[in-house]
């Protein structure tokens, strides 16, 4: 069956015999590992969201943890794309919603607030990492006011551009020449 | 020998592989002299293209010195032949060949179930562009092994530099084939999306095919700038409306040809709502392009008037207008290049000083920085047009 895993080289094409250096950075690794962090925690709490607000004493907000899967997925996906640091600021700014959330359940009368500061904890050690990331990944491109090389005498014509102009137009009139020609010649009989 | 290869998204190295040899009486293998980077590759870069595989060769726009030749080249080529390599492999016996179909070659995919399966036919055999092409070794080496060595070459004279003649292989004859494909006329107004390397192209062959106006959109002042020197009207999509613009400078009317020398890669910016809506589609393969171009192209097109895609596009493109396509009449006309239907003619201009292509060259680097010359490119930094690589 067609798929593209079963796709294989040629046999007599050249082969590495020694590797380059990779472009790769560690920043990019890391984003790596915390998109499909982020795609695992997602899963877990889109499909099992009562599971989550057990464990943390916060039952009946098993529709905001959903939610928050779904936007763990999408950063997840984000995050291992080209636009990475999109993927990963967005991260950033979900770590803050999650740590929203998890203090509006840090209540006196929560038996599970352990398992809350626990989770702070760690939302915290992530938010970390994402920022890290995220400054690490910055996009290269220069910034929309930078200064600029202009190329303003490459033309690519070397006799210029209206002796280019000049030629076409002559090309044109020569063939509407012929054309009215041919034309005269059909209507003799 | 030293050459780029791709080892997944991102990620090029210029590793050292084993030489290339002679695996058909029809081969030939050059000893690389000038290779570029061509703005197809970034699709490849970026991963968007299925297909690759990591330890494949990068690299289509090539030429060089014959070194070898198999017994099968027929005495077309010999040892010392200078020559630039088209990208698209052709065997110039097939019907589609003989029609001058040369990049939908019947023959060189040696990977044709997976192109018949993925576009329903085959197309000709690719350099270095995935294995629903040939999956062929690139010409970002110093050696590359070309197939169909007999047919697959472009004769070039000594003398002339590297620089004027390379691009043959590529961006020259698409940006030509794509003002060919828009039948222009003297009183025509050609629009043209993309002022990378074939947008360039396509504003030069528009002048030298005789259109009234040719107008350029871009958003990247190095580029507007030399689509000016071209001889181009400008338009700055991030500072102006491009639909606007071009109706003020038509009369309203709209321009009769629009060249489409984008892609699947379209720039995303958040008062474009459609081309935020295709990245993130694009993002879980949702959708393969980004079509933002096309869309614009239909909408501002004269009625009747042609479309001519040179970009590439490579799977799925989502809500394109189709009512408006066919209620104004339009004509769409695509295809990857058939470089050798026009390498004669475009040869000529150059030895006759019509036209010099290197005047797009902006970097000239080594072999070996081409995998920071990849970045360099997509961030658009330096002012950076097009890399020139020399192993």
């Amino acid at each position: 069956m067609f798929h593209f895993s079963n796709i294989v080289r040629t046999k007599g094409d050249p082969k590495i015999v020694e590797g380059g250096p990779s472009l790769k950075q560690p920043a990019d690794q890391l984003a790596r590992a915390l998109g499909w962090f982020s795609i695992g925690l997602g899963v877990v709490e889109l499909f099992a969201p009562r599971r989550v607000t057990r464990t943390l004493g916060m039952e009946g907000h098993e529709t905001l943890v959903r939610a928050f899967g779904m936007r763990e997925i999408l950063a997840g996906i984000m995050s291992l794309s080209v636009d990475k640091n999109a993927g990963l600021w967005a991260r950033v700014g979900g770590d803050g919603l999650d740590a929203a959330a998890l203090l509006s359940g840090l209540t006196a009368d929560n038996p599970k607030k352990g398992n809350i500061a626990l989770a702070l904890l760690m939302v915290g050690g992530i938010a970390v990492l994402d920022y890290r990331a995220a400054q690490d990944t910055k996009p290269r491109r220069p910034p929309r006011d930078a200064r600029r090389k202009l190329y303003p005498n490459r033309s690519g014509f070397p006799k210029g551009i209206e002796s280019a102009r000049t030629a076409a137009r002559q090309i044109a009139a020569h063939a509407k020449t012929n054309e009215v020609k041919q034309g005269d010649e059909r209507r003799v009989p | 020998m030293k050459a780029l290869v791709w080892h997944g998204k991102e990620d090029i190295r210029c590793d050292t592989v084993t030489d290339p040899e002679i695996q058909d009486p029809r081969d030939a293998i050059i000893k690389v002299t000038s290779c570029a980077i061509c703005g197809s590759d970034l699709h490849l870069f970026h991963n968007f293209i299925p297909g690759m595989l990591p330890g494949d060769i990068m690299g289509h726009e090539t030429m060089g010195e014959v070194v070898e030749v198999g017994s099968g080249v027929d005495g077309k080529l010999k040892k010392g032949d200078r020559i630039v390599v088209p990208f698209t492999i052709i065997c110039g016996e097939c019907d589609q060949c003989k029609r001058g179909n040369f990049s939908v070659c019947e023959t060189t995919n040696r990977k044709r179930h997976l192109a018949d399966k993925v576009f329903g036919h085959t197309t000709a055999g690719l350099f270095g562009y995935t294995h629903l092409t040939g999956g062929y070794p690139g010409g970002q080496a110093e050696y590359l092994r070309v197939p169909f060595a007999d047919a697959t070459h472009i004769k070039v004279p000594p003398g002339m530099p590297d620089e004027q003649l390379l691009f043959l292989s590529d961006i020259f004859p698409t940006g030509w084939q794509a003002a060919v494909q828009c039948d222009i006329e003297p009183t025509d107004t050609v629009a043209i999306w993309g002022c990378g390397p074939v947008g360039q192209m396509a504003i030069r062959s528009a002048i030298l095919l005789g259109a009234n106006q040719v107008i350029a959109i871009d958003c990247l002042p190095e580029r507007l700038s030399m689509a000016e020197a071209g001889g181009a009207t400008t338009i700055n999509f991030e500072t102006e409306s491009v639909v606007e613009r071009l109706q003020e400078l038509t009369d309203g009317k709209g321009p009769e040809k629009c060249i489409d020398c984008v892609g699947m890669e379209a720039h995303v910016m958040p008062s474009l709502p459609d081309t935020l809506l295709d990245r993130a589609k694009q993002m879980v393969m949702a959708e393969s392009d980004r079509p933002h171009v096309l869309r614009e192209m239909i909408y501002v097109c004269r009625p009747g008037g042609i479309i001519s895609v040179a970009g590439v596009y490579s799977g799925l493109s989502d809500m394109l207008p189709m009512g408006a396509f066919m209620n104004k009449g339009l004509t769409m006309r695509t295809g990857q290049t058939h470089v050798n239907r026009w390498t004669d003619d475009l040869l000529r201009r150059i030895e006759e000083g019509e036209i010099d292509p290197s005047f797009v060259i902006t970097h000239t680097v080594p072999l070996a920085q081409g995998p920071e010359m990849y970045q360099v490119f997509r961030d658009k930094r330096d002012s950076c047009v097009k890399v020139v690589l020399k192993p």
